[in-house]
């Protein structure tokens, strides 16, 4: 039967378990799909077709098995088309963080996250372009070149996770992994009208993530809305030996079939909606806010004070986190290596040619701040500060159940539009930064269009492992508003 | 907040990334820019608050003394741009002259 161009994960999922469609033949309308149009968009850095089929055809004997011998169904992502960030390991699948450094590098393991997933049966199309070792808000640090957003192809998909953003808004797979570390999942589902969420920190393991920031990286999913992300985020967060932050704590399950909002309490806090803010985005925002009240959700006026602070933290912390995690990346042990007569000049010339501008300054910026002399002045003082930030989140949470706020102060810019000013980029990061900083989860959803036709989203946070009151009122506002229905013409 | 080319050297050294003389002056002045944006965290009374290194308590888990397989050899050199009898193969630790 001939696919629709967009299916969302859940009516995938039920055209396979009813055996309408086969795995095999859905992995190969996507590809198909991908083939054709990726042109465009750039969403992709490698497909991995025959990989896919493989995992499509192990998928489709499951639903055979199942349907002849009776018995436990397969898993619900079981056989769906599923494309992963470039900064995720796939064992065999070339991981290149979207780096020169990384060109030509194989990981020998695969993601607990990713292979969680792989275990409950989803297929692997490829992995998706990336901002260099995740440093960015637009995809435009892609050391293999920018990704193009399907609802403008002259505007950036945002950043870091922007080809998986692009390949769920362009109908290139209803599924899509990605990372957060300053609001990596949560910005480019805002530019690409999808839905994306990040989970608390140590709620799914980093194990096998390529890692910016060590404190602050958290591996997410975005799909069209918030039921198609309930069965993925449970099945890939829990505990991990692998990864020692990972917490203990029993992963729930997020189905949630009400729309009564009733005994929420949602705050909207003051410090988001400043000046800078596109005013589009504010009423939407606040439209939506009114849709989760009539749903019986009491919404209530909110302070966190020390928002502003956010950028500054995190522009210290992250930075320095990053000089020490990317100095792995040596030319010794995976990766290529530029010539050098000694090994000190090895080092310096190949971290120098192959690393790009953004992770230079950013190694630069950390290695400063965490240099003698300046470490507590520059790191110590942002890790003091983030304890403000953080016990902003702790005081809101003990008025409100969960916070609702913009994602991004404009809808989707140009590409090049930030020039060489790297600091106007990091300012597209405001309302982000402070769930990282905090460690709190986040669940962005579209919430509308502005006058170009541009997405705009909004996130809903939530206090550390309360993911399932963001799943229940975000499918709550899903079930009584259609913009998560709306694609680009593609 | 202005770094001197000599202290932005100094860094690139310390993170072992060769800049031109170029980039030496580009990222002077962006970094420069960074710091003074972050500058305003001075101004912020921090004197009574204990540092965020993580957002989880931090203890590090510990397992019995077990011997476990490990990544076998030959995956581990799989990636290495230069191999020689089973080790990692670099540049002379010292430079061709000594």
């Amino acid at each position: 039967m001939p696919t629709p161009d967009y299916l969302s994960l859940t009516e995938a999922a039920a055209l396979l378990r009813s055996g309408d469609v086969s795995s095999v033949e859905l992995t190969r309308s996507y590809l198909d799909r991908i083939n054709a149009l990726d042109d465009q968009i750039h969403a992709f850095l490698a497909l991995t077709p025959e990989l896919a089929l493989q995992q499509a055809e192990a998928a489709d004997h499951r639903f055979a098995k199942w349907r002849d011998a009776g018995g436990e169904p397969p898993p619900a992502i079981c056989g769906v088309p599923t494309a992963v960030k470039d900064v995720l390991c796939v064992d065999g699948v070339q991981a290149t963080a979207g780096s020169k450094i990384l060109e030509g590098y194989h990981p020998t393991y695969t993601a607990t996250s990713v292979a969680r997933l792989i275990h409950q049966g989803i297929v692997v199309l490829g992995k998706t372009n990336t901002d260099e070792f995740a440093m960015g808000s637009s995809t435009e640090n892609s050391a293999y070149g920018p990704t193009h957003n399907p609802w403008d192809t002259s505007r950036v998909p945002g950043g870091s996770s922007g080809g998986s953003a692009a390949a769920v808004a362009a109908g290139f797979a209803p599924l899509a992994l990605g990372s957060d570390t300053g609001g990596s999942i949560r910005q480019p589902a805002a530019f690409c009208g999808v839905t994306g969420i990040k989970p608390s920190y140590g709620r799914v393991s980093r194990y096998g993530l390529i890692a910016y920031g060590s404190s602050l990286d958290s591996v997410g999913a975005l799909a069209g809305t918030a039921a198609d992300l309930g069965p993925v985020f449970t099945a890939m967060a829990g505990h991990d030996p692998l990864d020692s932050t990972s917490l203990r704590a029993p992963v729930p399950d997020l189905t949630s079939e009400t729309s009564d909002l009733s005994r929420l309490a949602i705050g909207v806090p003051d410090e988001y909606f400043i000046d800078g803010l596109q005013e589009s985005i504010a009423q939407a925002v606040r439209t939506a806010v009114d849709v989760m009240k009539d749903l019986g959700a009491t919404i209530k006026t909110i302070s966190l004070p020390h928002t502003d602070l956010a950028l500054p933290v995190y522009y210290l912390v992250a930075p320095s986190e990053a000089s020490a995690n990317l100095a792995r990346f040596d030319g010794v042990r995976f990766g290529p290596r530029s010539e050098a007569d000694s090994l000190l000049e090895s080092y310096l010339e190949t971290r120098g040619n192959l690393f790009g501008p953004e992770v230079k300054r950013r190694i630069m910026l950390g290695t400063y701040a965490l240099s003698a002399g300046y470490y507590d002045a520059y790191y110590g003082q942002a890790q003091r500060v983030r304890t403000l930030i953080k016990h902003d989140f702790d005081q809101a949470f003990e008025r409100v159940d969960a916070i609702a706020c913009p994602i991004t102060p404009t809808t989707a810019f140009t590409i090049g539009g930030h020039g060489d000013d790297p600091l106007s980029m990091y300012l597209e990061d405001v309302f982000t930064l402070p769930a990282n900083l905090a460690g709190v989860p986040g669940l962005a959803f579209p919430v509308g269009f502005d006058a170009e036709g541009l997405p705009i989203g909004m996130q809903l946070l939530g206090a550390p492992l309360n993911e399932p009151t963001l799943f229940r009122a975000a499918q709550a506002y899903q079930s009584v508003t259609a913009w998560h229905k709306e694609h680009p013409a593609l | 907040m202005s770094l001197t080319l000599d202290e932005v050297r100094h860094i690139a050294q310390l993170a072992r990334l060769k800049l031109t003389p170029a980039e030496e002056e580009r990222y002077a002045s962006q970094l420069s820019d960074i710091l003074d944006h972050v500058q305003r965290l001075q101004s912020v009374d921090t004197a009574h608050l204990p540092p965020t290194s993580s957002v989880l308590p931090m203890a590090a888990p510990l397992r019995p003394d077990e011997a476990r397989p490990s990544t076998p050899r030959q995956a581990l050199l799989s990636n290495a741009p230069s191999v020689d009898e089973g080790m990692f193969q670099v540049p002379p630790v010292l430079g061709p002259d000594r």
